[in-house]
């Protein structure tokens, strides 16, 4: 009897699970892991080395992901609300990045592209590229919300002058930072064996989560992008809602193109967070929330981001070309997405519930 | 399957997760009969009509249809047009965008080539037929609410169905456009069509339909020839207990002779942009009265004035006696004013969203960004106002979209009253929902009234409006043409003042 209504309970709780909206990034996560182990376990062996300066790394393909999947990450936060608030996508992200990232050099460099110190602090180089950038999804913000332009629309124009502006910016020459405490936020900071990136990422994480908990973004950002005619009959500013959002999308892009620059030291105004635009949209499908606004989980969308970090390091490790790379990761999407399909999902619950009655006939007998 | 059945529907069992939605319901109909499907919200009208069509696919049980041997299985409503059987629902699913007959002809053209004279020439055949009085070549959105869905009925029926499902099809019509609709109907019947009419009508049911069938919370009541069945019978069938509930709220006219009660709202030639004429209004501390006049009248327009719905572009304000400026709806909530909105689903829930988030949303707004309530409290809330209002919710998470009308609007009212309003306006809060909900409401208005809450009450059906409001303000054509009170609250008055002749 007793066992009988175990078997019910985890019938019922593995098909919650399938319904669960984080469950297909996870599943995913599960998915390229078995993978990888099946085909080669050493990748995930992870050593500790030293690099040239001495100083202890940790080297390996999941260090690799938690690193490079920073920045995608950071900026899948920010994507998630504009896409809620504003039932669209912001695609100017990537050019934006090389904006704030050429900000943040021109105030440390001043007029000299190679100076031998620093011309300013740090904090003030990333603070300035903060204003920058948020100013920038001001200016998207302030055409979606106020002229009602449609979010790809709007931003397609940012999209399509920011490298240039980028470029501007330092007279189109290329700054080269030598001092190496502006490293370390890319790198490593002497001492933890961690990349910064993953540590900057998981402060941003917090942030995310202290301001879901503790304001009612959630709840606004949601409420307007399911019924805007009745947010504003209960007192909610829609506009001013989808706003914010693309302001908090540039806070994400002044710090994901803070650690782009710091990575290299210098920046390349056409190749610097090229198409990442496109992954990080992605990476919010991926997380399934749905492109055409509403509710929205942003913690699936911040492990989807990783997921396509772990599947591009997969790709690179079986030596995939960099150019068919693309070619590799749309297969792999084109799965994910189909298995994220609501209509999908129901029919695996369905399945697993299936699964489980036999046995629970048996236990009966 | 009997001689004369065009549909027969044996133990139909239907279930979402949560709900039994449909047990054990039988219904027939019969050729050249117009068969009402009556029940209360939430009583699986819809659900029985939407596995008819194919929407929904039955968990078991048998549909029978005549012409056909053996059970039928309906997947699509693809293949419930194909047996016959076609729908036309509350909101009109045509193009506003084509023609008339564009809209009647669409999608069924066998060839790939339009022969627009032919067509537009057996539209014209088709519509004559059946007495609508409109030109094919016509855009569709530019005719009348009642036009486009005699349109709807039009294609169903050259269609060649058997089967004509009318799914509160009167909701947005005016009485003339009612009169027209039913010729229509009757015309069909002789014909030999048999038509499910979907209403929450009482009215229309008995002026039209041949024989009843009433649900109730997903069971079969039973089915009933309109003769024998009179209305408070019908109506206690529906509802499941005997009405001394509406006997006891209209013996109670509202009278409210406080005159001393001070104001808890002025207006002073207050208009909006929506294009009504400057009002005067005011109404007191515990006082119901309500907007009348026909649609369109602007009822709904003076009180989306009064709460800053729309765009305020003059008049002089007071709430207690002090001059405040509302000009959108946070400033009247901070005034301690809440409206429940005339249309429930584009400006009442956020669809996704889960009941206790739709309860809490108008306070947490007026409480601010700043100052999230708990998961607790927000909890503590929902339950509250589910138990005060006996909401039918699976859970506080359930999104809103998946209730009943009836009970959305519930949802709806118990937001605003969360926010302890002084002044509440509700914009015809009756409207699709309901007889037992109906008078719910409408006695919790007047035990709100007694408390000391202040009320306008907006209504279609006169006769709620009676039984509520102490005071009436008559609208026509966008302007405050009357203010009854006293004994001057009857029907006839009523109708006299909106009918008009300026007196």
């Amino acid at each position: 009897m007793q066992k009988k209504v175990g078997t019910a309970e985890k019938n019922s709780f593995l098909s919650a699970i399938i319904r669960k909206q984080i469950f297909i990034p996870i599943a995913a996560l599960i998915i390229l892991a078995i993978f990888n182990f099946i085909v080669d376990p050493s990748f995930f062996k992870i050593t500790l080395g030293h690099n040239s300066e001495g100083d202890p790394v940790l080297s390996g393909n999941l260090i690799s992901i938690i690193d490079y999947g920073s920045e995608l990450a950071i900026l899948a936060i920010g994507m998630t609300l504009v896409t809620a608030a504003s039932r669209g996508q912001d695609i100017s992200v990537g050019a934006a990045i090389a904006i704030s990232g050429s900000v943040v050099l021109r105030v440390l460099c001043g007029t000299n592209s190679h100076p031998e110190t620093l011309q300013a602090p740090i904090i003030a180089a990333f603070l300035v590229s903060c204003l920058v950038a948020m100013a920038f999804g001001a200016f998207n913000g302030a055409l979606v919300s106020v002229f009602k332009i449609q979010p790809m629309v709007a931003t397609l124009i940012l999209f399509t002058a920011g490298r240039s502006i980028a470029a501007w910016i330092n007279n189109n020459e290329l700054p080269v930072v030598s001092d190496r405490t502006f490293t370390y936020f890319g790198g490593y900071i002497p001492g933890i064996p961690i990349p910064t990136p993953f540590f900057i990422a998981i402060l941003c994480f917090i942030l995310t989560w202290l301001a879901l908990k503790f304001t009612n973004l959630g709840l606004y950002v949601q409420s307007v992008g399911i019924n805007e005619k009745t947010s504003r009959l209960n007192g909610l500013n829609p506009a001013l809602i989808k706003f914010v959002t693309y302001v908090i999308l540039g806070l994400c892009v002044a710090v994901a193109g803070f650690i782009k620059v710091s990575r290299l030291s210098t920046i390349n105004y056409s190749v610097v967070a090229k198409d990442i635009e496109m992954d990080a949209i992605l990476a919010v499908a991926l997380g399934g929330n749905s492109l055409s606004g509403g509710k929205f989980n942003i913690y699936a969308s911040i492990l989807g981001a990783y997921v396509i970090q772990f599947l591009t390091t997969t790709l690179y490790k079986f030596q995939v070309q960099a150019d068919a790379l693309p070619a590799y990761k749309a297969v792999v999407v084109i799965a994910l997405v189909i298995l994220s399909a609501p209509i999908v999902r129901e029919k695996l619950a369905a399945f697993f519930k299936k699964l489980r009655s036999p046995e629970k006939a048996e236990s009966k007998a | 399957m009997q001689e004369k059945s065009l549909l027969e529907m044996r133990g139909i069992y239907k279930s979402f997760p949560g709900v039994k939605a449909l047990r054990n319901v039988d219904f027939t109909l019969r050729g050249g009969e117009i068969h009402a499907l009556m029940g209360e919200n939430g009583a699986g009208k819809s659900t029985l009509i939407k596995v008819l069509t194919g929407v929904h696919i039955k968990d078991s049980g048998d549909i029978f249809i005549k012409g056909q041997n053996g059970p039928v299985q309906i997947h699509s409503p693809q293949e419930a047009q194909n047996l016959g059987i076609s729908t036309v629902y509350q909101e009109i699913s045509l193009c506003p965008n084509l023609s008339v007959a564009e809209n009647i002809f669409l999608g069924r053209g066998k060839s790939r080539l339009v022969n627009w004279r032919s067509m537009n020439k057996k539209a014209g055949e088709l519509l004559d037929s059946l007495g609508i009085a409109v030109k094919p070549t016509q855009q569709l959105a530019s005719c009348s609410i009642a036009v486009q869905q005699m349109v709807a009925i039009a294609r169903a029926v050259d269609m060649e169905c058997s089967v004509l499902i009318l799914d509160e099809p009167t909701s947005s019509l005016d009485e003339s456009e009612v009169a027209k609709l039913f010729k229509l109907m009757r015309q069909l019947k002789e014909r030999g069509v048999g038509i499910i009419f979907v209403t929450h009508f009482l009215d229309q049911v008995y002026e039209v339909c041949d024989s009843i069938t009433v649900l109730r919370d997903g069971q079969l009541v039973g089915e009933y020839e309109i003769e024998k069945l009179p209305r408070v019978q019908l109506v206690s069938k529906m509802l499941g207990k005997e009405l001394d509930d509406m006997a006891d709220i209209k013996n109670d006219i509202p009278t409210f002779s406080d005159k001393d009660k001070s104001f808890v709202y002025e207006a002073e030639g207050l208009c909006s942009s929506e294009g009504i004429k400057p009002f005067n209004f005011n109404i007191r501390k515990g006082e119901v009265n309500g907007f009348t006049g026909l649609l369109g009248s602007g009822r709904s327009e003076c009180v989306r004035a009064i709460f800053g719905a729309d765009k305020v572009t003059g008049g002089k304000v007071k709430v207690n006696g002090k001059e405040v400026k509302i000009s959108k709806p946070i400033d009247a909530m901070k005034n301690g004013i809440a409206y429940l909105p005339e249309d429930r689903k584009r400006d009442g829930i956020v669809g996704d969203l889960s009941v206790k988030d739709n309860i809490i949303l108008a306070l947490q707004v007026k409480k601010g960004f700043f100052k999230p309530f708990s998961k607790a409290e927000a909890v503590k809330f929902a339950e509250e106002y589910i138990k005060l209002l006996d909401i039918k919710t699976a859970s506080v998470n359930t999104p809103i979209k998946s209730l009943s009308g009836g009970n959305q609007q519930k949802v709806i009212l118990g937001r605003w009253l969360l926010t302890n309003p002084e002044y509440l306006i509700l914009d015809e809060p009756t409207r699709g929902i309901d007889v037992g909900t109906k008078v719910d409401i409408q006695k919790l208005v007047l035990k709100l009234a007694s408390e000391g809450m202040s009320i306008t009450f907006i209504s279609s059906e006169t006769d709620e409006m009676l039984r509520t409001c102490s005071r009436l303000l008559v609208m026509r054509d966008r302007k405050l043409v009357g203010e009854l009170t006293g004994d001057e609250l009857t029907q006839n008055t009523i109708m006299n003042t909106i009918a008009g002749g300026d007196r």
